[in-house]
C-alpha cells in the first residue's frame, strides 16, 4: 500500500498488504494473517526444491543489481562448510524507504523470508545487517527475534523441523558504503567497511571467508509470497509482455510530488500512469522537470523520457536509466539542477571509502566544480573536465560509488547542460593561464 | 607482554576511567560474543555499548573496547573514525542530525538546518550550544525521503519537519 498513504486502486499489495496496522508487527498478529506456515513448508522441503519454485518464478533482487534470487541461492552446495546468509538491510540509497517500512510493520514477514533463504542455502546462521540510523527498525526486529526464539520458531529446532536457524540483528554505524555486499560482511566481521575485491565471490568465500548469500529484505520477503502461492502466482502479478520481470516492485517516492510514500506495483506499470495518477503527480501548480527512478546512482531521466516507460528492468533501461532499489525522486520546475546534482556529488564524496583513487579523488573533485559552478565561479572548460573525470571514474574502481557519482553528472549535464552554462560567466568561459615563462616574456 | 603494558610508566591518564563491561554489561557482550565465530565482529555492537552508556566513544573507551575484544587500540580506531555515528567527542545532550541529501533538500531542508542553528543559538553545524544542550549536524539520507525532513534527536526519528515545526520540536525535548 502507498503507505503513509491508503492503498491506490491501482496498486498490488503483496509485500506492503499490511503496513499501517501495528497488529501485524506481533507475533499473534503475523501468525494470524497466516505468517509462518510458509516456513514450516519450506523447512519440510529440499533446499534445491525451494531454489527451483524461487528459480521458476522469475524474481530478481530488489537490492539494485537484479540478480536472479533463485540462480543466487543454487551457487550455495551442500559441502559440508560453514553457510551464512546477511540480509542487506542497510537501505542507504537516496530515495528508497521501502526496507525501512517493511521493517516497521511487518518485522514478522522479514525473518520468515530470512529464515526461508538460510534454509534454501544451506545455512543455519543468518545476519540481519540493519543501518544504524534505523533505530525503530532495528527495535521491531530485535522484538520479533525474541518473539520467534521464545516460540520455537528460530533456535536450534526450528519449528520443530530438527534444523538449526539463528537469526541476529547487528546495527550499522553510518556508512553508505556498506549496503555494498562485501562492505557490509567486512563492517558485520568488525571492520572498516571497505568494498573488497571480487573474486573470490561471497558464494565461495564471504562473510568470515565461508560461502555467504547476501539478500535485500525486499527479496527475501517476495520469496515468502513466492513459495507460498507458488510460480505461476507470482508472475501473473506483473506485465505477461516482459517474462525477465515478474512479481511486484515496492517503489519509494520522494520529492516534489503530490503523495509521496512507498508504492506496490506489477513489474511493468506504466511511469505515467504512476507518476501521475497513483502519487498525484507534481504540486499544485507545479510542473515535473527530471525524475531518477532508481535511487540516486541511476541516470536522471526527462518528464517526456517518463512517459512511455514501464516501470520493470528493462523498460527503465530502455528508457535511457536503471529500476536500481526502485527509489523515484522527483524534481519541480522550481529545482535548480546544478544545484541538486552538487549536493547529490556532495553525498558521494563523503560516503567513498577512500580506497580507490578513482573515487577519493574523483568524488571531492566532481563535487569542487560543481559547487564552483553552482556559485556563479565555473568557467566553459569545467564542463569537460566533469565529462573527463566522470569517464575516469566509471568502470575502474572495486565497487560502483565511483560510477553511481558519475552516472547522475553525466546525465545531469547532458539532459540540463543550459542549466549549467547559464551558471558559468561570460566573460569566464576560455580563461588561459600564461605559463609563467610566457608571462615573463 | 601485551600492548596494553606497554604505556609509559608514569602515564596515568586511565586512572579516572571507569570501566564500561563489567557486571550486566559483561554478561551481555559475553552472551553477544556467542553469535559470532571470531571477537572482532563484536567491535560495532561493543562500541554502541560504549556509546550507549558514555554518549561518545573516548580514546579510553576505545583502550576498553581493544582489551576486551583481544584488538588493538590502533586498530579500533581505525574502525571508530570509518563510521559517523560514533562520536568522538562529547556531544549536546540533545544530538540534532537533520537529512540535507537530495531527496529532502528539494523539500527545503537548508531551510530546517539553518532554523535549527538559530533556535538552538548553535550557530554552526556540530558546534555544542553554550549550554550543553545542543548539537546540530547535517547528516547524509536517513532513509526517510518520502517523510522531508526528517531529522533524527538522538535515537528518535522525528519526520515531516518544517521551518514552522522546528521551535515545537525544541520546545517538546525540554
Amino acid at each position: 500500500m502507498g503507505y503513509p498513504h491508503p492503498s491506490h486502486a491501482r496498486e498490488t499489495p503483496v509485500i506492503s498488504k499490511h503496513f499501517g496496522e501495528s497488529e501485524a508487527r506481533t507475533l499473534s498478529g503475523w501468525q494470524a494473517r497466516g505468517g509462518y506456515e510458509t516456513l514450516r513448508q519450506a523447512l519440510a522441503t529440499d533446499p534445491v526444491e525451494v531454489q527451483n519454485v524461487v528459480k521458476d518464478s522469475g524474481l530478481r533482487g530488489r537490492g539494485g543489481a537484479g540478480f536472479p534470487t533463485g540462480v543466487k541461492w543454487s551457487f550455495m552446495k551442500p559441502d559440508g562448510k560453514t553457510h551464512y546468509l546477511c540480509i542487506n538491510a542497510d537501505e542507504s540509497e537516496p530515495g528508497t524507504f521501502k526496507d525501512r517500512e517493511i521493517m516497521r510493520w511487518t518485522p514478522h514477514q522479514l525473518l520468515e523470508g530470512t529464515a526461508i533463504a538460510a534454509h534454501a542455502i544451506y545455512a543455519e546462521t543468518a545476519y540481519i545487517y540493519i543501518r544504524g540510523e534505523y533505530t525503530e527498525p532495528i527495535a521491531r526486529m530485535r522484538e520479533a527475534v525474541r518473539d520467534a526464539y521464545a516460540a520455537g520458531i528460530l533456535g536450534a529446532n526450528a519449528m520443530g523441523s530438527g534444523k538449526r536457524v539463528d537469526v541476529h540483528v547487528h546495527k550499522g554505524a553510518g556508512a553508505y558504503i556498506c549496503g555494498e555486499e562485501t562492505a557490509l560482511m567486512n563492517s558485520l566481521e568488525g571492520r572498516r567497511g571497505n568494498p573488497r575485491i571480487k573474486p573470490p565471490f561471497p558464494a565461495v568465500a564471504g562473510l568470515f571467508a565461508q560461502p555467504t548469500t547476501i539478500n535485500n529484505v525486499e527479496t527475501v520477503c517476495a520469496a515468502t509470497h513466492v513459495l507460498k502461492h507458488g510460480a505461476d502466482w507470482y508472475k501473473s502479478l506483473s506485465s505477461p509482455t516482459n517474462p525477465k520481470s515478474t512479481g511486484t516492485k515496492l517503489f519509494s517516492v520522494c520529492g516534489n510530488v503530490a503523495r509521496p510514500g512507498n508504492y506496490e506495483v506489477g513489474m511493468g506499470f506504466s511511469m505515467k500512469e504512476f507518476l501521475w495518477d497513483v502519487c498525484g503527480g507534481p504540486p499544485a501548480g507545479r510542473t515535473f522537470k527530471a525524475i531518477i527512478p532508481g535511487g540516486s546512482s541511476v541516470p536522471i531521466l526527462t518528464p517526456e523520457e517518463c512517459e512511455g516507460a514501464v516501470m520493470d528492468y528493462e523498460g527503465i533501461q530502455a528508457a535511457g536509466s536503471l529500476l536500481g532499489s526502485g527509489g523515484v525522486i522527483c524534481f519541480d520546475d522550481t529545482q535548480d539542477m546544478v544545484r541538486q546534482i552538487a549536493r547529490l556529488a556532495r553525498f558521494y564524496a563523503h560516503e567513498s571509502c577512500a580506497q580507490c583513487t578513482q573515487c577519493r579523488e574523483g568524488t571531492a573533485w566532481t563535487t569542487r566544480i560543481l559547487e564552483r559552478i553552482r556559485d556563479g565561479e565555473g568557467t566553459m572548460k569545467d564542463l569537460d573536465t566533469l565529462l573527463e573525470i566522470a569517464d575516469n571514474m566509471t568502470g575502474k574502481t572495486i565497487c560502483v560509488l565511483s560510477d553511481s557519482c558519475a552516472t547522475p553528472v553525466v546525465s545531469g549535464l547532458k539532459k540540463f547542460r543550459h542549466e549549467f552554462e547559464a551558471k558559468i560567466p561570460k566573460n569566464r568561459s576560455s580563461v588561459m593561464i600564461p605559463s609563467l615563462s610566457t608571462a615573463a616574456a | 607482554m601485551s600492548l596494553h603494558a606497554m604505556a609509559p610508566a608514569g602515564h596515568d591518564d586511565h586512572a579516572a576511567y571507569t570501566a564500561v563491561f563489567t557486571g550486566a554489561r559483561r554478561t551481555e557482550l559475553d552472551e553477544l560474543l556467542t553469535h559470532y565465530p571470531t571477537k572482532m565482529a563484536a567491535l560495532l555492537p561493543a562500541l554502541w555499548m560504549l556509546q550507549e552508556d558514555r554518549g561518545w566513544v573516548s580514546p579510553e573507551g576505545m583502550d576498553e573496547v581493544a582489551r576486551v575484544l583481544d584488538l588493538t587500540p590502533a586498530y579500533v580506531k581505525g574502525v571508530v573514525t570509518f563510521y559517523t555515528m560514533y562520536h568522538q567527542h562529547p556531544v549536546g545532550t540533545h544530538f540534532i542530525q537533520v537529512c540535507t541529501t537530495t531527496p529532502c533538500n528539494v523539500c527545503g531542508a537548508e531551510d530546517v538546518v539553518s532554523t535549527f542553528l538559530k533556535e538552538t543559538k548553535c550557530g554552526e553545524l556540530g558546534v555544542t550550544s553554550a549550554d550543553g544542550k545542543y548539537t546540530v549536524v547535517e547528516v547524509e539520507c536517513l532513509g526517510a525521503c518520502g517523510f522531508a525532513t526528517p531529522v533524527m534527536v538522538n535515537d528518535a526519528l522525528v519526520e515531516c519537519v518544517g521551518v514552522d515545526t522546528v521551535k515545537d520540536l525544541l520546545a517538546g525535548l525540554d
